[in-house]
């Protein structure tokens, strides 16, 4: 680890994909297991060079459904695990994360996705979002969702997710997509610098000197399932109050706010300089947090602007937590381009519009 | 009932293993689930390695196998034990790792998961309950369900045109080159159940010495669902059953791939 | 019913209190069978080699007819009925 780090102290051009594997190394992720699919190879691949000579587990599993069981009995074991995948094989890992929700038990699940449904195809898309940000799988849980828009930040909230996936004994998901995950650039490898404590008094270690202890998500007596719900139910609301991460882009004056996450979000960033460049006043709010979403920043922001466009790449997801998060919703527009990534043209011609101008 | 101050007979023969919790079970009345509970048990306390075990329970009956064994216990999803099972061991190389899969459990929806495991030679040991049926959803048809046999979702008995054959799990995985140790007990006799515990403590020998997968099947009563009192379904397993999935050791490693 | 049970319960007591004399020194072991956590399968029964164990009529407090174990004098402490029982309810001493 030592050596990979000052390997990478300084600036180098880096996939996000890999960004994502130094992120997960720095913070002592050793545990690894995974299943091939476009377009997240880079990660799989990366760790099967990397893991065995830190000493640690790279398993090409049978499938996604096996390799989320690994990850559940790594996880409860106590050590940092990830895996990675994309749309369709994050479906076949939503059984598992159910029962580690349930269980409580931590991990990071990347998910470049990719273009559904079915088997769609492999151009970067975001509809997913549904699927990461409610639950995916049964029973009623919530996934911390962290959804990078840079390659540094492919890095740094991988290493956030660990810590997260720890604090609150829940899967955490880094939400990405083909262009965040494919695209080089400029990377620095920052020092990790966690808050979060590695004890897990809960882990299965064996029960010398101690009562045995159990990892399971089944209560069948009395209202045991009621209560397990609630106190569940109080962990994602904990998350909602104190985890929740926006970024605020030249909203200073700004009438139009463009909502957008990811790859999306970095496109809208081009557009709105350009737009601000032709004096409309336009900046946007980009969710880092899908699950918590921002939903006491839409609130505040859309009373003090004319518009709030929300730009996805899917035929519109998040803007449906945007409209929970503000009763004002004639204010709400909305820009969608599935299974692409939309231009800054196309988004600046929407912005023009909205602001009522002619291009 | 005791012969108490006739004759001093003070020295234990038989009492219950260490590792059994003492409780009394959710199991049917004559259920072989019990009396496999408690080989595995007394096999954790032969080799003492209760407090370095980890179990992974399976769903189904055998999913309170954390309630009965004294032991740390995580529970998979339907069929996944012996992926759930790879990730402990991988991460903890030196403990004890086991799971207990019923039929449906290891034979139908977990199919992938134990034939991978078993060919990655994976060092863990499974223990798998073969009744015949889904025991804990109300008896319908198990892929080990045998031709002819009347289940809630075969009401006119299997049949091999429709349902396919039962499968015989025991071979299957014993003609995989990563699996050590594969055979096939009962419990149906007091010989069949030492043979049982010797095949057991072969199959943990083999992953204390680091052989790889080892796999004991068990052919097990479910007087409930197969609507039999509990010494006809015993007859049942001796007759029948033992006919269809024989008895015996289908494969014994002498040496690790890698020694 | 209630009524017929309590009568078998008595008459069980009564068979154990009648235990012939004369058989009590061949006796090499002893068993004491659980009789709250017995079930009532009757798997021990046909298992004894010296048939020492039979149904009996008191119920235990989940319903089961426990077994019992009727003829002390010829149990050999051969654990066969111990390692029979699926519910660990019988211990063995030699």
């Amino acid at each position: 680890m030592s050596s990979l780090a000052a390997e990478a102290s300084k600036k180098i051009l880096l996939k996000g994909n890999e960004a994502i594997c130094l992120g997960a190394i720095a913070a002592g992720c050793r545990h690894y297991y995974g299943y091939p699919i476009t377009p997240q190879n880079d990660i799989p691949e990366y760790m099967a060079a990397h893991l065995p000579a830190l000493g640690g587990t790279f398993l090409q599993a049978e499938s996604e459904v096996a390799t989320i069981n690994m990850i559940l009995g790594t996880s409860a074991s106590g050590k940092r695990v990830m895996t990675s995948s994309s749309g369709p094989g994050i479906s076949l890992m939503q059984e598992g994360l159910s029962y580690m929700a349930g269980s409580e038990l931590p991990a990071v699940i990347v998910n470049i996705s990719r273009s559904g449904p079915g088997l769609g195809g492999i151009a970067p898309s975001q509809g997913d979002y549904f699927q990461a940000v409610k639950g995916g799988g049964h029973g009623g849980y919530r996934l911390i969702v962290l959804a990078p828009h840079s390659v540094q930040e492919m890095y740094t909230l991988t290493m956030l997710a660990f810590d997260l996936a720890d604090r609150y004994r829940t899967p955490a998901m880094i939400l990405g997509d083909a262009i965040v995950g494919q695209m080089k650039e400029p990377f620095e490898a920052t020092p990790y610098d966690s808050a979060t404590t590695a004890e897990k008094p809960w882990a299965l270690t064996g029960c010398a000197g101690r009562e045995r202890l159990h990892v399971k998500s089944l209560h069948l007596k009395d209202n045991a399932i009621e209560v397990h719900n609630w106190k569940l139910h109080g962990k994602f609301e904990r998350i909602r109050k104190t985890e929740t991460r926006a970024e605020s882009f030249l909203l200073d004056g700004a009438k139009i706010a463009v909502v957008a996450f990811g790859t999306a979000a970095r496109v809208s960033k081009t557009a709105i300089q350009w737009a601000r460049k032709e004096g409309i006043p336009v900046g946007m709010l980009r969710p880092i947090t899908l699950f918590p979403f921002p939903e006491r920043e839409v609130f505040d922001l859309a009373k003090t602007v004319d518009v709030v466009l929300v730009i996805e790449m899917n035929t519109g997801q998040m803007v449906e937590d945007v409209r929970q998060s503000t009763p004002l919703h004639d204010r709400i527009a909305f820009l969608g381009k599935p299974c692409a990534m939309p231009t800054p043209e196309e988004i600046l011609d929407r912005i023009r519009a909205l602001a009522g101008r002619k291009g | 009932m005791s012969i108490e101050g006739k004759t001093e007979f003070t020295k234990p023969v038989y009492t219950r293993p260490r590792s059994l919790v003492d409780v009394k079970t959710h199991f049917c009345p004559g259920c072989h689930h019990g009396t496999i509970h408690k080989i595995v048990a007394e096999c954790i306390d032969r080799y003492g390695v209760r407090e370095n075990s980890i179990g992974v329970a399976c769903v189904g009956c055998a999913v309170f196998l954390y309630d009965y064994i004294d032991v740390d216990v995580v529970e998979a999803p339907h069929g996944r034990a012996p992926a759930v099972a790879t990730g402990v061991k991988r991460a903890q190389p030196d403990k004890f790792v086991f799971t207990y899969q019923g039929d449906g459990d290891l034979a139908a929806i977990g199919t992938s998961e134990v034939i991978h495991a078993a060919n990655r030679g994976e060092n863990l040991t499974v223990v798998f309950v073969n009744n015949t049926t889904y025991g804990m959803t109300g008896g319908q048809m198990a892929p080990t369900t045998l031709l002819g046999q009347k289940t809630s979702t075969t009401p006119y008995g299997r049949d091999f045109r429709s349902d396919g054959y039962p499968i015989k799990m025991a071979e299957l995985l014993a003609g995989l080159d990563g699996t050590a140790y594969s055979a096939r007990v009962a419990v149906s006799t007091p010989a069949q159940i030492r043979k049982a515990k010797a095949a057991v403590r072969k199959a943990f020998e083999m992953q204390i010495n680091g052989m790889g997968f080892s796999i004991v099947e068990f052919l097990s009563t479910c007087p409930t669902n197969w609507g039999m009192k509990p010494l006809d379904a015993q007859g049942r397993v001796l007759g029948e059953m033992s006919e269809y999935f024989p008895l015996g050791v289908y494969k014994e490693r002498k040496q690790a791939d890698f020694a | 019913m209630q009524v017929h049970r309590t009568a078998s319960h008595e008459r069980s007591r009564l068979s154990e209190a009648a235990e012939p004399k004369e058989e009590r020194v061949t006796a090499t072991g002893r068993i004491e069978i659980d009789f709250e956590r017995c079930k009532a399968c009757e798997l021990c029964v046909p298992a004894c080699p010296k048939d020492c164990i039979v149904m009996g009529a008191a119920i235990n407090r989940a319903g089961y007819p426990s077994a019992v174990f009727e003829r002390p004098a010829d149990c050999t402490g051969c654990a066969i009925c111990a390692e029979t029982c699926p519910d660990a309810c019988i211990q063995v001493w030699r």
